[in-house]
């Protein structure tokens, strides 16, 4: 079945610091020749024999023909589990499943795109760009995070975008303030056409938000914690307007990561809304 | 030569013992674009309940040592859809299907019962019993073994004759067995043990309840001996009901431990969302342990740790619910 994801035992080829985060790049052919933007994998981390049974799921940044094919992605140190993958070295085997999840989708004819990352999520916006502008569509960056180190990927976005826009909180790097607050000035010069936003559920409510007032489309990429990334769980659901209509709680990891902004509710995710299909004391179909 | 892995729940016929946990196995759909679903010895669906349900909020789950807490609230849409999209999607694969029902009530799970009554393709039903009886002040039934047996009563009697229907115990009750035995009188097929006990976790760093349910079930390793002592314990006290032995098996070895406390069929949940491929595995893993021990059948290995210790007596075995 072309597209499904397969479960491979691949080798770290490369570690690697990256500011503030981590980036390991891992041999795995079935997975890279699968991949489209916007997917993602999920590591198992621990070990053969390992106390943590949740796979970690990451966005993939980048993949390469090396070796038969590879795939990159970053990371930050939240816990356990990703202290134990920061302290992977060349030649470590990692068990990975993917690509996992629902890529962006590609417009059908060239046109003008902002790609909008906040911290580590702009990880999975480069080679978006990448399809993008192979199909001639213009692409601008904006960029954020807290501070200067946090903000992953600021260079190639220079070298990719036509323009790109930089916001941190603390002011260390470009604008002092957060994406949302410059987006709309982008939007405006750029003329655009469509966003693509990945980052912290807070930024993609805003950039959502943004969107709305220029009445054009929001693809973005949630982030929730899942166990599985299969769509077995059933513990990444957001809550997410149906095309009839009803709100669902829906898997992040098999109905998403990508959805269009609007049809997310940000207002109540961590909350079964009232009027969702199923809610308690609420609407039964 | 090849281990016989048949193993019989009642009258039912699986090719092998591997099954897949309740709630942890999707619709089937999802597994399917890893593995086979009709190669594992049955395909266990999610509880269906009789309307849709959203479930709970997130944060569902949180990890622990050697587990996962989580609280998913029963999330699912209902028995009608099920029955008509998700039931027919694995019959027409030809997998062996046993359907988990839930409800609030006894009048629920009856009602549940007769819907999916003449549903092709069912294997056979499961009773969750670990849901909250809204008629008593939100109490489980796996709690009140008059309430569960009540339910599993009514659940047979809707049910077709050559149906067989399995009452899913929780370990967090007063006697396993006495809850057992309710459920066999009150005309339970088969058993499954066990459901997840409730567990919670508290994040020190925002300070709050990990789960937004507070409370949540806690699976995988961390609670397999809990599994081991309920399966030896409900073995001991009816050796003739097949038991379905579950919680935190990831590999054959721990399908084994089961097996030899007296389950006659292992079903594996948590070790899915780690591994999708966990059922085959643990399967060829355990016909490897098994061959490697001399068995020609897996039915020779059903219970037997309940066998006395050498020339030891026999009543050697403390079956008490205390462990003094």
């Amino acid at each position: 079945m072309a597209g499904s994801p397969v479960q491979v035992t691949g080798t770290v080829l490369t570690t690697r610091r990256v500011e503030a985060y981590h980036a390991l790049t891992v041999v795995a052919p079935a997975v890279a020749d699968r991949f489209r933007p916007g997917h993602f994998v999920t590591v198992g981390v621990g070990g053969p024999h390992t106390s943590m049974l949740t796979r970690r799921a990451f966005a993939i940044h980048d993949v390469k023909p090396d070796y038969g094919g590879t795939v990159e992605f970053v990371f930050s140190v939240r816990g356990p589990g990703t202290a134990w993958l920061a302290e992977r070295r060349a030649r470590d085997t990692l068990d990975l499943v993917g690509p996992l999840g629902r890529p962006f989708p590609l417009p059908r004819d060239p046109c003008t795109c902002v790609l909008v990352g906040g911290e580590y999520g702009s990880a999975s916006l480069f080679v978006l760009a990448d399809v993008l502008q192979r199909r001639g569509c213009r692409v601008d960056f904006v960029l954020g995070a807290s501070s200067a180190d946090r903000v992953f990927g600021a260079l190639r976005a220079r070298r990719m975008g036509e323009t790109t826009t930089l916001t941190t909180e603390d002011g260390s790097l470009g604008m002092r303030g957060e994406v949302t607050d410059v987006l709309a000035g982008v939007i405006a010069d750029a003329r655009a056409d469509v966003v693509y936003a990945c980052g912290p559920m807070a930024m993609l409510r805003g950039v959502t938000a943004v969107c709305a007032e220029f009445g054009i489309p929001a693809q973005v990429s949630v982030e929730q914690a899942m166990a599985c990334g299969v769509g077995i769980c059933m513990t990444c659901v957001v809550p997410v307007i149906d095309e009839d209509g009803v709100t669902r709680m829906v898997r992040a990891c098999t109905d998403g990561p990508v959805f269009l902004g609007e049809r997310v509710r940000f207002d109540d995710v961590g909350t079964i809304p009232f009027d969702a299909l199923g809610a308690p004391g609420g609407r039964h179909g | 030569m090849a281990v016989d892995l048949r193993s019989y729940l009642g009258h039912v016929e699986l090719p092998n013992p591997v099954l897949t946990a309740s709630g942890c196995g999707g619709t089937g759909r999802e597994l399917a674009q890893f593995f086979d679903v009709t190669r594992i010895g049955a395909f266990v669906t999610r509880s269906i309940t009789m309307v849709p349900r959203a479930g709970r909020p997130t944060p569902r789950m949180a990890e622990t040592p050697s587990g996962m807490l989580s609280a998913v609230g029963l999330q699912g849409p209902g028995v009608e859809v099920f029955a008509e999209r998700e039931l027919p999607w694995l019959a027409q694969r030809g997998a062996r299907t046993i359907v988990s029902i839930g409800g609030g009530s006894v009048a629920e799970y009856t009602a549940l019962a007769r819907r999916l009554a003449g549903a092709p393709g069912i294997t056979a039903v499961e009773v969750n019993l670990s849901c909250p009886n809204v008629e008593d002040r939100g109490r489980v039934f796996a709690r009140d073994g008059s309430a569960a047996a009540e339910v599993v009563a009514s659940v047979r009697a809707a049910t077709n004759y050559d149906v067989p229907v399995i009452a899913k115990l929780a370990p967090d009750v007063a006697d396993v067995v006495s809850l057992a035995r309710l459920c066999v009188d009150g005309g339970a097929d088969a058993l499954s043990m066990i459901n997840t006990p409730l567990g919670m976790s508290v994040d020190v760093d925002t300070m709050r309840p990990s789960l937004a349910a507070g409370t949540g079930g806690l699976s995988g390793p961390a609670i397999r001996p809990l599994a081991v002592r309920c399966v030896w314990q409900v073995h001991a006290a009816l050796p003739g009901v097949p038991i379905v032995g579950m919680g935190g098996v990831m590999t054959g070895r721990d399908a084994l431990e089961l097996v030899l406390a007296g389950a006659c069929a292992v079903a594996v949940g948590t070790a899915l969302f780690h591994d999708p491929f966990a059922c085959q595995r643990i399967l060829r893993e355990l016909e490897e342990l098994l061959q490697a021990r001399g068995f020609d059948r897996l039915a020779d290995a059903v219970g037997l740790a309940h066998r006395p210790a050498g020339a030891g007596p026999r009543n050697r075995i403390d079956l008490e619910e205390s462990s003094l």
